[in-house]
């Protein structure tokens, strides 16, 4: 068995390193580990297809004392969404940095790409604490590398939130260690029963989750911190960053609290329906181009968690719907965030009502924006789409006809605030602006991504039955 | 006496954690939220260690100690990241504190 998953993680660890120590090789060094990574990913999934689950003890130490790696389909994908983002962000961040930018943005894409493989692998709740911490510490420098004030201020709100999302987190680890002598996600899935040390551990893990995955109304540090980014890593920090703490939300509901924690779930959909309103109606309201995509992903996310109320009872219906919202939006936000990249190289600015004629001048970004737009509005035959009519048929097999006007209405909203921008994008500005050109690379690298997210809503069936490969929505917990 | 020892780290290493955490909302300045989410991070460390502690036991358990032994390396670094970047910010734009919660 090729060692696939230990090369996931140790590759960008390796080359987060020699890009560091080598600065002016970075570039290169950057692609060539993202190739192989695509490579890993590719040789892991085969091999998950052929052998089913893939489990690996690090240094052969075994649960409880050693470190487990475990894929399954649910972490299939996400590694998958994880590798196709990173190529076509490191495809776009060659164009992006140069020089000295350059040399500091490679080390850090490189950890943040270390930190994800590792935590989609793990499978102890402690190990899943210190990915989460690279993660963090690995975004908010990236954050901040532009430097400018708005930058550097809306990091330093991501690093505090970030932080103290990881601290609920570890003290939530503290309370299931002490009630049931585990970090063990199998073991803990067998000890655990309704008692305070659950609840509380609950509580505490779906806080810090819910703060480092920017939920309504916890999604202040959000806004800010996505939008003063360099573009590449807005791509990056919207469409994986957050899904990595949903990720762990996801994996311990399932694994550990689910049968537990039926009023937590309630909770989990209301603010996900606030998220969606509110964050598609600020949206709408935004001048600056970045500030509207990166409302437009507190609202996605609240489609994440309108899941949790369909739960059990919908099976892989409900649960594969939120996956496959999670994919879909992973590739649609990431193109959309590289084409206002381009957007603010070409016209030095982002002001959505200055758009001047984009359309004729940058067609493959404008094309990019679209098509994402195609899969954040949910149109068939788009990915999106099919999350969302996963969403609907749960949400109205189970007659919560409120959450099914949600989802609509979030679509509507959505639509209004896309087409605000095409719209923009075939006017004339009031001023003309010089341009500065594009490289055809990046525009290219934002249209592949936008083109995979439509193009998730034809692969449907395989991705659900790959989600089904390891059960991992079979909903363990409460002792077996 | 042995289990009550236990209890009271448990106790003191949530007080903590809620003493860092109503700084860390409430303090604007960005080097005290900094501090409290050290002292929140040494309420949880106590907590892991200290929560399991006292018994009649041979061996300590070694499992906490090294949770908390990797979040004390994890800590040093984040610490080190938010006086970094407060620094920056406090070359910036002249004061050490976020524009939303700055008084005076």
């Amino acid at each position: 068995m090729a060692p696939w998953a230990e090369a996931l993680i140790l590759l960008p660890l390796v080359g987060a390193m020699s890009a560091f120590l080598w600065p002016r090789r970075a570039p290169v060094i950057g692609l060539v580990t993202m190739a192989l990574l695509v490579v890993s990913v590719a040789g892991l999934s085969i091999q998950v297809a052929r052998l089913g689950v893939y489990r690996h003890l690090v240094g052969g130490w075994g649960a409880p004392l050693g470190i487990d790696l475990y894929a399954d389909g649910l972490s299939l994908l996400l590694l998958a969404a994880t590798a196709v983002v990173g190529a076509a962000v490191s495809v776009y961040g060659t164009g992006y940095f140069r020089g000295h930018d350059a040399a500091r943005f490679w080390p850090l894409w490189l950890f943040l790409l270390a930190a994800l493989n590792a935590l989609f692998l793990s499978r102890d709740i402690f190990n899943i604490y210190v990915t989460l911490e690279l993660l963090g510490l690995a975004a908010v420098a990236l954050t901040a590398l532009g430097g400018g004030s708005d930058a550097l201020v809306g990091a330093m709100r991501y690093l505090l939130a970030s932080l103290l999302g990881s601290l609920l987190y570890l003290l939530g680890v503290a309370v299931l260690y002490h009630g049931f002598g585990a970090v063990d996600i199998d073991v803990l899935a067998l000890r655990v029963g309704p008692s305070p040390a659950v609840w509380a551990a609950l509580g505490l893990m779906g806080a810090g989750m819910c703060l480092k995955t920017a939920l309504f109304p916890l999604h202040f540090w959000l806004p800010p911190a996505h939008a003063s980014a360099p573009a590449p890593v807005s791509a990056a920090l919207s469409a994986l960053v957050v899904k990595a703490s949903f990720y762990v939300l996801l994996r311990m509901w399932m694994e550990v609290f689910g049968t537990l924690a039926g009023s937590a779930a309630v909770v989990f959909g209301l603010f996900g329906g606030a998220a969606v309103l509110w964050g598609s109606l600020q949206a709408l309201r935004q001048a600056r181009l970045k500030l509207l995509v990166a409302y437009s992903t507190v609202a996605q996310i609240g489609y994440l968690f309108l899941a949790f109320p369909l739960g059990a009872a919908s099976g892989i219906t409900g649960w594969g719907a939120a996956a496959y919202l999670a994919l879909s939006h992973a590739l649609a936000k990431a193109a959309m965030f590289l084409a206002a990249g381009n957007l603010l190289r070409f016209g030095g600015h982002d002001r959505i009502a200055d758009l001047d004629r984009v359309a004729q001048r940058l067609p493959l970004t404008t094309g990019a924006f679209a098509l994402a737009g195609v899969s954040i509005m949910g149109l068939p035959p788009s990915g999106g789409f099919a999350g969302k009519w996963l969403l609907l048929q749960a949400a109205l097999a189970q007659g919560r006809w409120e959450i099914a006007v949600v989802v609509i209405v979030g679509g509507l909203l959505a639509a209004a605030y896309v087409f605000r921008v095409l719209g923009h994008a075939f006017t004339q500005a009031p001023v003309p602006h010089e341009a500065k050109p594009v490289p055809l690379h990046m525009e290219w690298a934002a249209l592949l991504l936008a083109c995979g997210a439509v193009l998730l809503g034809f692969i449907a069936p395989l991705v659900l039955s790959v989600l089904g490969i390891g059960h991992p929505f079979s909903m363990g917990g409460a002792g077996s | 006496m042995t289990m009550a020892a236990g209890i009271l780290y448990a106790l003191v290493g949530a007080a903590l954690f809620g003493l860092g955490l109503h700084a860390l909302i409430v303090k604007t300045h960005l080097f005290r939220k900094i501090l409290a989410l050290n002292v929140m991070g040494s309420g949880t460390f106590l907590m892991l260690v200290g929560a399991g502690s006292g018994g009649i036991r041979v061996l300590p358990d070694a499992v906490p100690q090294a949770m908390v032994i990797t979040g004390i390396v994890v800590a040093v670094s984040a610490t080190a990241l938010a006086l970094t970047l407060m620094l920056r910010i406090a070359e910036e734009t002249g004061h050490a504190e976020l524009p939303g919660e700055r008084s005076g």
